[in-house]
């Protein structure tokens, strides 16, 4: 097989995209301060909800109106963010409004999740349903090396692409991203600036579910379509966990964090052939040791005399939200 | 007079609490299975046919109950603690492979029972190591025993593939399945008729007094609790948070490592990639059922032992998904953190 870097890159693209997307929402969550550690979980009970809504109304036919592909595909992905959202909520009105611990919630949720999708999906199991089409992107396609690595693809990588920008505009430039990062940071202070921490934080969880579910459903509908026991996306919900550490809660650096996992996993797919002796689920297992690495960093990088050492640390590490996982309780 | 009167009373929360969880866990799995038109009465059956039904079936359970036992166990020491043990799935693979670690070495001179005993003992140190290194991060990395036990799970993991595959592959062909099966001199003894070795019951039963006995008998059980509750207060007395939870994390690892070192001499006989069967994250779960408490947990441990083992006969009596169980042992926990939230709030607001 003929390996050329702009079809390396384009796998890197469309591996990474429901772990941006996945990060993401995992970012929003803990920048308002909260831990959603059901991700795993939670990306594959979206995965087989999405999956599951698409293929049915593929089928359906509503009278005279036949239910097109692209609209049973839209719903496929409504029905996972949906999904993604539902858990949350569970999750923020345990976790948040109940004050009990978010990661102990997060955990139960996390097993509950993972069965229920392959016990509700276990009917649906290896049959064939509908899949995301690429969609060359006219005009922009044609430029020579990057149209092939980021304009040949499905829809949900162009949605993933967007997703970017968007969380950076809304953490450090918008009005909203302020309320939800002081949240995270300090909520009794927005308390006394009359600002509601516990409603922000189930917001935020909330919106952050939405964007986990759409992962689920970038699996399932694109990216490794159908689905089984196991449908192949097991063990991402904590990659993505451990990416939003090792990118020290800065979108920027969590994306990043998120293509250097997808070029692994695109050279682990091609080197197969060529190491037989190093097997594949390595290269799974990589970013678990460099998350725990970075978080040695970020403590050295603190408490470190030497100001070079700490000047060039610095660069790899941010602190979390200084609230993190703990529980807002008004007083 | 009081202090009888409060604690009639919390016993009698804690049944009614109880009743409240079982009732919302198990009235919203059977409200699922009747909208998806299966009968939950059926479920019922087949679960206690696939698990209670036989003493086969229930020696069966136990071979179960006793890993999640050990590891419940283990756990209680680092909820006492304050810390969320989450790496102890960790713990479980690393005392499996220091189990297999022993058994592949040539001792002809000692006899099995020796060799038996030294490769728990090996157990014990493998995954009170992993254990430890997850303290010793937290301690002076500055890495929360959260974050750094998940990651050292899937290190762990890594690890266990690279053995399998790598240095203690099959003679000729690496396989997923497992290494070579050690000689039957290896295996622990099990009689006729049973699926569980009475050693490992024993070893259960030890360790589950061992730690009641720790726990809530000893200085050292109360230095744990006073970590756990106040760490700033703690050093005002002359105990080091740092090394008091760095002794939990180690004496929790060493009960999981206990645990996979017994999937490894009784279940299995050899090492396979899945060689914890998920028992780690189970007792955890079983643990936060129990709200931390310790009697409640060999109990717990039963039931979700019995689910598990009865589950397995589900995909061919009745074409359903075995990880309806999984789904009943979620609920459970997730309703009993709603009602606990409930009881708190409730008790706040009073």
């Amino acid at each position: 097989m003929e390996i050329t870097l702009s079809s390396l890159l384009a796998g890197i693209v469309i591996m990474a995209a429901p772990l941006v997307l996945a990060a993401l929402g995992e970012t929003l969550t803990e920048k308002a301060g909260v831990v959603n550690l059901s991700l795993d979980g939670t990306i594959l009970l979206a995965a087989m909800t999405g999956f599951l809504v698409a293929s049915k109304f593929q089928s359906l036919t509503l009278g005279f109106l036949v239910a097109s592909k692209f609209q049973s595909l839209t719903l496929g992905f409504l029905a996972a963010a949906l999904t993604g959202s539902g858990v949350a909520a569970l999750l923020a009105t345990i976790g948040v409004w109940l004050g009990q611990s978010q990661v102990a919630v997060g955990f139960a949720l996390t097993f509950l999740c993972r069965d229920l999708a392959y016990f509700l999906g276990n009917p649906y199991a290896r049959q064939k349903g509908p899949q995301l089409a690429t969609l060359p992107i006219p005009g922009l396609s044609e430029i020579p090396f990057l149209g092939k690595v980021l304009f040949t693809h499905s829809a949900i990588v162009y949605v993933s692409f967007l997703a970017i920008p968007c969380c950076y505009y809304f953490f450090y430039h918008s009005r909203l991203g302020l309320i939800v990062r002081s949240v995270g940071e300090n909520p009794e202070g927005c308390w006394a600036r009359g600002i509601n921490p516990i409603s922000v934080q189930m917001l935020a969880t909330i919106a952050g579910g939405a964007l986990i579910g759409l992962a689920g459903a970038a699996f399932s509908l694109a990216v490794k379509p159908g689905w089984g026991h196991p449908q192949g996306c097991e063990g991402i919900g904590w990659i993505a966990l451990a990416l939003v550490i090792f990118g020290s809660w800065n979108p920027i650096r969590v994306v990043m964090g998120a293509y250097f996992f997808g070029l692994l996993q695109v050279l682990g797919i091609y080197f197969q052939d060529s190491f037989t002796s190093i097997p594949p689920q390595i290269f799974q297992v990589a970013p678990f040791p460099l998350m725990i690495f970075t978080l040695v960093l970020i403590h050295l990088s603190r408490n470190t005399k030497n100001r070079t050492i700490a000047r060039w640390m610095r660069l790899f590490s941010g602190k979390p939200p200084k609230w993190i996982g703990r529980t807002y309780k008004q007083s | 007079m009081n202090v009888k009167r409060f604690t009639n009373f919390s016993i009698t929360q804690a049944t009614t609490n109880g009743f409240l969880i079982g009732a919302l866990a198990l009235g919203t799995v059977s409200l699922l299975l009747v909208l998806l038109g299966i009968s939950p009465a059926a479920i019922g059956y087949a679960l206690i046919n696939g698990s209670l039904s036989s003493w086969l079936k229930f020696s069966h359970v136990l071979t179960i109950w006793t890993p999640l036992l050990l590891c419940g166990c283990g756990l209680l020491f680092t909820f006492r603690a304050g810390l969320w043990n989450i790496g102890i799935e960790g713990q479980v693979v690393l005392g499996a492979i220091g189990a297999t670690f022993l058994l592949r070495q040539e001792y002809s001179t000692l006899p099995p029972w020796a060799l038996i005993s030294l490769a728990m003992f090996c157990s014990f140190v493998g995954g009170a190591l992993w254990g430890a290194f997850a303290g010793v991060l937290k301690n002076r990395g500055g890495v929360n025993e959260i974050f750094g036990g998940l990651g050292l799970n899937f290190v762990a993991q890594g690890f266990i593939l690279w053995l399998i595959l790598g240095p203690w592959k099959r003679a000729g062909i690496a396989s997923m399945s497992g290494t070579d099966l050690f000689t039957r001199e290896l295996w622990m003894f099990t009689p006729h008729g049973w699926r569980v070795a009475p050693a490992a019951l024993i070893i259960g039963f030890v360790v589950f007094l061992l730690t009641g006995l720790l726990l809530s008998a000893t200085r050292f059980g109360l230095q744990i609790k006073a970590v756990g509750k106040n760490p700033l207060a703690a050093p005002l007395f002359g105990i080091r948070p740092d090394m008091t939870g760095l002794c939990a994390m180690a004496i929790g690892g060493g009960f999981a490592g206990l645990a996979g070192g017994l999937q490894v001499i009784c279940v299995y006989h050899r090492l396979i990639p899945s060689i914890s069967s998920g028992y780690g994250y189970l007792a955890l779960l079983v643990v936060m059922l129990a709200n931390y408490k310790i009697l409640p947990v060999p109990f717990i441990c039963l039931f979700f032992a019995c689910l598990a083992a009865g589950s397995i006969q589900l995909p061919i009596v009745l074409q359903i998904d075995s990880s309806l169980s999984g789904v009943i042992q979620g609920a459970c926990v997730l309703s009993a953190l709603l009602v606990h939230g409930l009881r708190k709030r409730k008790k706040g607001a009073a």
